[in-house]
């Protein structure tokens, strides 16, 4: 990991001073089994900054992700990815694009045979002429940011769900991913656990700047992120002085039968009219 | 179950064709690219071909030592007991050899194929390779189909010597025949096309092995259930395109080698 910035005040600052978008959605519609998944997607994730996708069970949150990634394809529009066109582009292509995103899943996805440290090595490994040594001391930093580093001989079954979910935290920023995907990295988990996570997001984003989408179907998650920045000096997230809230990089998208029905901050969120959306957040 | 029209239920099955042939030529053309997974292939390897030995061993023994038994009672009949050297040779180099050590690696190794790459896909885990920029059909499915393909060449070649030293066995202690008399007949029918079709087919039968395995499991469905169905469809699937494959092969071969 590099040297973040000094304070939490100076990342939220800097965070809106660059802003070419780093994924653009553009009128991406999906179908699945003949029934329509997505309709007429289209959203912007500027850089350094962090959005949060809800929606209802089954909204497509999750496959905006794997859109993103380029893991499945849409039936129409143009997704653009740390300025590449990802649409029609071969997977040899993609796999290099892959690099430079990290993506932690619902469910964690740890290789179950591979011990944690191949997990969060296993980017590094899979290059050519890395050897084991080598990707040590990158793999102490990655468990050490998610306060790991006591398990780094364990297999993934001998790790409980919040920890996976950790060891998965640090298989996806090893490399410094320009751009962060996370599915319900707290969906599963107790309260205490999921502020846990929420803190390594939240240090993610203000202390290394890292653009990042966030599925999750817990409100008050995004809420606490919106609120809150990582204070250095103390290594813990602190609630930030009402101020300075429309300063932090975060946005929040809401999907509704396979449409966006809201994509603005938290201010504008907490001043909607919309019926749906008041309901939903209350 | 869904019920589908014959339409849709042809098309379905043309896409699975479509499918496992892709992934196929996928798996050859990959072995001659880069990244080479040499630690994965040697890995595979161990895992197949160590792995698999006891039951190779045992089928083999076995199945010489019964075609012994069964061949030389009609032999005796004739008064040509002298010839079961001759009969449990091409028998277990030609045929048998291959085709039981293919059917017994299916078992064992197609099925595990498919539930391990089942249950990777069922957990997202294929998904996560694919995030992480690495390619699963260069890390996991190149390296199963070139070392089922190795491993099953040599296994093979075991399969028909413990064959063989089953039926000597048989014929020297029940039969009283000659142990010597029995190897050198043995090996003296043996030519070149013998040998050449025995060890021919366990090359296509390891790919069919190693390619079915895959195939089952990269395209399970339905979670763990799924994972369960595709074992079992790796193994049927793999088993009898072994005996179809080998039917054709032996035809094909003999008819170029022109057997009488």
């Amino acid at each position: 990991m590099s040297a973040p910035p000094s304070t939490a005040q100076q990342t939220l600052q800097s965070t809106h001073e660059v802003s070419p978008e780093v994924v653009v959605f553009d009128d991406v519609h999906l179908s699945f089994e003949g029934k329509p998944l997505l309709e007429g997607i289209s959203f912007r994730l500027p850089r350094g900054e962090t959005k949060a996708i809800f929606g209802v069970a089954g909204s497509g949150k999750s496959t905006i992700l794997k859109l993103a990634l380029g893991l499945i394809k849409p039936d129409s529009g143009r997704i653009t990815v740390l300025g590449e066109d990802i649409i029609g582009m071969p997977e040899e292509q993609l796999f290099d694009l892959r690099r430079k995103i990290g993506m932690v899943f619902q469910e964690s996805a740890l290789f179950d045979s591979l011990t944690v440290r191949e997990n969060v090595a296993f980017r590094l490994l899979e290059e050519d002429n890395v050897s084991e040594e080598e990707v040590e001391q990158p793999v102490r930093e990655a468990l050490s940011f998610v306060e790991l580093e006591n398990t780094v001989d364990m297999f993934p079954s001998e790790l409980s769900g919040g920890m996976r979910r950790r060891v998965a935290i640090a298989r996806a920023i090893i490399t410094r991913p320009e751009l962060l995907l996370y599915d319900s990295p707290t969906g599963g988990l107790d309260p205490v656990t999921s502020t846990t996570i929420i803190e390594l997001i939240v240090k993610q984003r203000d202390v290394y700047k890292t653009s990042s989408l966030l599925v999750t179907h817990r409100l008050q998650d995004a809420f606490v992120m919106a609120n809150h920045y990582f204070d250095r000096k103390t290594n813990r997230m602190q609630p930030l002085s009402p101020g300075t809230r429309s300063e932090v990089p975060m946005g929040f998208l809401i999907l509704r039968d396979g449409k966006i029905i809201f994509d603005g901050d938290v201010h504008e969120l907490a001043h909607t009219k919309d019926e749906y959306i008041r309901e939903y957040i209350s | 179950m869904e019920l589908l029209s014959p339409a849709e239920f042809a098309k379905d099955k043309l896409q699975a064709v479509q499918d496992y042939t892709l992934l196929a030529v996928q798996s050859v053309a990959n072995a001659f690219r880069r990244p080479r997974y040499l630690a994965d292939t040697v890995y595979q390897a161990d895992l197949i071909g160590f792995g698999s030995l006891p039951i190779v061993v045992l089928t083999g023994l076995s199945i010489g030592a019964e075609l012994a038994l069964n061949s030389a009672n009609t032999l005796q009949r004739f008064g040509s007991l002298s010839l079961i050297g001759q009969l449990v040779s091409v028998g277990m180099v030609r045929e048998l050899g291959p085709i039981i050590t293919g059917l017994m690696v299916a078992g064992r190794n197609a099925s595990g194929m498919a539930s391990e790459l089942g249950s990777m896909l069922v957990t997202e885990q294929i998904d996560a390779m694919r995030a992480l920029g690495t390619d699963p059909m260069k890390k996991l499915v190149t390296p199963r189909v070139v070392a089922t393909v190795f491993m099953l060449f040599f296994l093979t070649i075991i399969s028909d010597l413990l064959g063989l030293f089953g039926g000597a066995v048989i014929s020297t202690f029940l039969y009283q025949t000659d142990w010597h008399q029995y190897w050198s007949t043995a090996w003296q029918i043996l030519v070149f096309q013998d040998v050449f079709m025995g060890l021919m087919k366990p090359l296509l039968f390891g790919f069919i092995i190693a390619t079915i395995g895959c195939y089952y499991g990269l395209n399970a469905r339905g979670g763990t259930q799924g994972v369960g169905r595709a074992t079992t469809q790796a193994v049927v699937a793999s088993s009898v395109l072994i005996l179809v494959v080998d039917l054709l092969l032996t035809k094909l071969l003999m008819t170029i080698f022109a057997y009488q």
